[in-house]
């Protein structure tokens, strides 16, 4: 029994300092985005904030629309997750559980794509949607993004795990591809789905080059252009760059908050398990 | 054959017959193509999307990478390999294979490990574990752009909470960022912070998928915690711990905004990574030409790692 206990409190304090680790650049600048810019800019620097100036975040909207650059970006990264849910699940499915001509080779042809470095095709690309007239609008900045092979392959990956005694339940019900995938592939995978969900999101909402490359007017801005234009205009304001910051990254913290139970819910219990 | 076989189309009695033969070839082939149909019907939407967005690109860099262009990304003439023999001769091409096999070394074994010590350790948590799910997963949120600002400020050399919290322990400053030494570390060191929260969900995830029946029955025979997580915990993940090791390769290899952002390529290229140094040739020195050869040569090495992961590494996964 001591051992046990020994063995838990062990187990707690890695996890107390990994979490240390993993939180602490966040949190820190959290402190730094309401401290005064004498304070944080002072050495030594403070490990906790000893002043409290939340009239940051009032300037920082006055440097940039930020609100602005926010509502864009969630608009675009919605849009970019519900189109890659859609082609992903298809493409996945179809490498997952049926079979047809040439698939070994598409197969293949999608794996290599997701090994071509997208700066390989930057330049082209935005030769592509210069010519469609599609710079400055949703469209550039959202249709280029809406088929992943990573998504694609992470959805490969979980199809295949699921058990072979579904497939055959499901062929003695006579369920063809179609319904199969819609009524029982689909809601089986949501971990896997909502893993993706929320991962095309962030990283859509948190993309640089692309939108920087295509969009000119501010009204088409992204929010992470946002925070460089912060940073370059107020380069030794700490406390006005870490408001910025904390605002740009506070909407997908609270995805977080909300998606994590979805992210590592695991397959749902009762419907694989037993 | 795929997994939904279609062996019922037919009713059992008349497949004896040579008649019924016949007509269960010919049905045999009819829902062959069919499923054929329905299966590029599945793939369509994303083969169009990868056809205008990646394939075509990528025979225009090819095409790009045989020509010398003038400032502003107009063709000025043929120029043959020429191109890639520069790359070569330079050493540009070693040298940042070097820089980025070695980048690659520090953040991908240390951010795996990493990931699943703490998920196997959170997964078994009867109190807090939530809180610590939430904390490991956090990271991720963050944009290399919010991340790596963050970042600059605890590498700073005074104001930075790194050198002080070494100092409060009594150790010498660390020059994170501006010494051709530690540059790549400490570049490391934020990647795999930054890795961490995408890694430890995706582990996590497949540990879930795991049936606790399985746990149940090896503690009935007696088997220890180490035992448990080494004969069934890994297995049972090799598929999700074999994405995770291909898509962190491939990730390394293609960094950019950290170290644009930390040390532009600095100090004394330490930090010129693949990827930073195409950026480099196309859009600061205007050589879209060598850009484009440098960016395809970048593409081989990578697909040759990949093949070779699916070759080898792939035999020993496991899948349920």
């Amino acid at each position: 029994m001591k051992k046990h206990v020994a063995r838990q409190a062990a187990v707690y304090l890695i996890l107390i300092a990994a979490a240390i680790f993993a939180l602490y650049p966040v949190v820190y600048s959290f402190f730094l985005s309401v401290m005064k810019p004498e304070e944080a800019s002072a050495f030594p620097p403070s490990i906790v904030p000893h002043s409290f100036n939340p009239a940051n975040f009032i300037d920082v909207f006055g440097i940039v629309p930020i609100a602005a650059f926010i509502g864009n970006t969630f608009l675009v990264s919605g849009i970019v997750m519900i189109g890659q849910l859609i082609t992903a699940s298809l493409a996945a499915y179809a490498f997952a559980k049926m079979d047809f001509k040439g698939k070994g080779f598409i197969f293949s042809l999608f794996v290599a794509s997701m090994m071509v470095p997208w700066e390989v095709t930057m330049i082209p690309n935005y030769l592509t949607v210069r010519s469609l007239n599609w710079l400055d609008t949703y469209q550039g900045l959202t249709v280029p993004f809406l088929a992943t092979a990573f998504g694609t392959f992470l959805l490969r990956q979980f199809f295949l795990q699921l058990p072979k005694e579904l497939f055959e339940a499901a062929r003695m019900d006579g369920c063809g591809h179609i319904r199969y995938f819609l009524l029982h592939v689909l809601p089986l995978s949501r971990p896997a789905i909502g893993t993706l969900a929320v991962y095309s999101f962030l990283n859509t909402y948190n993309s640089y080059l692309w939108p920087l490359l295509i969009t000119n007017s501010e009204m088409m801005r992204t929010v992470q252009i946002g925070i460089s234009m912060l940073e370059f205009q107020e380069s030794t304001s700490w406390n006005l760059v870490f408001a910025g910051i904390t605002l740009v990254i506070l909407p997908s913290l609270l995805l977080l908050v909300f998606g994590l139970k979805q992210l590592v819910r695991g397959m749902s219990a009762g419907a694989l398990k037993g | 054959m795929s997994e939904l076989d279609n062996r019922w189309s037919l009713p059992a009695g008349t497949s004896r017959t040579s008649a019924g033969r016949r007509l269960r070839t010919v049905s045999l082939k009819r829902l062959k193509v069919r499923e054929n149909m329905l299966a590029y019907a599945f793939l369509a939407p994303s083969l169009l999307l990868f056809g205008v967005f990646m394939f075509y690109p990528l025979l225009r860099s090819v095409y790009l990478s045989l020509y010398s262009t003038d400032p502003a990304g107009r063709v000025a003439s043929f120029v043959g390999l020429q191109n890639f023999t520069a790359l070569f001769s330079s050493g540009l091409f070693l040298d940042g294979i070097r820089v980025t096999a070695l980048f690659a070394l520090l953040t991908v074994p240390a951010g795996m490990l990493l990931a699943l010590v703490l998920a196997a350790l959170t997964h078994n948590l009867l109190r807090g574990k939530r809180l610590f799910q939430f904390a490991f997963s956090l990271p991720m949120v963050l944009s290399v752009g919010s991340a790596a600002v963050i970042w600059k400020f605890l590498f700073h050399p005074s104001l930075g909470m790194l050198n002080y919290g070494l100092e409060m322990a009594g150790l010498a400053p660390v020059p994170w960022l501006t010494s051709p030494k530690w540059a790549l570390f400490s570049i490391s060191l934020m990647t795999v912070w930054m890795n961490l929260g995408f890694n430890y969900i995706v582990i996590s995830s497949g540990m879930q998928g795991i049936p606790d029946d399985m746990y149940e029955s090896a503690k009935i025979d007696g088997a220890g915690p180490v035992a448990m997580f080494r004969q069934i915990t890994i297995p049972l993940l090799s598929p999700t711990l074999f994405f995770v090791m291909v898509v962190s390769i491939i990730g390394a290899f293609q960094s950019f905004g950290q170290i644009n952002i930390l040390t532009q390529g600095g100090p004394m290229d330490s930090t010129n990574v693949f990827v930073y140094s195409i950026y480099r040739e196309a859009f600061v020195n205007f050589r879209f030409g060598t850009g484009s050869a440098q960016a395809l040569l970048l593409f081989v090495v990578i697909m040759l790692l990949t093949l070779v992961q699916f070759k080898w590494v792939e035999k020993k996964v496991h899948y349920q």
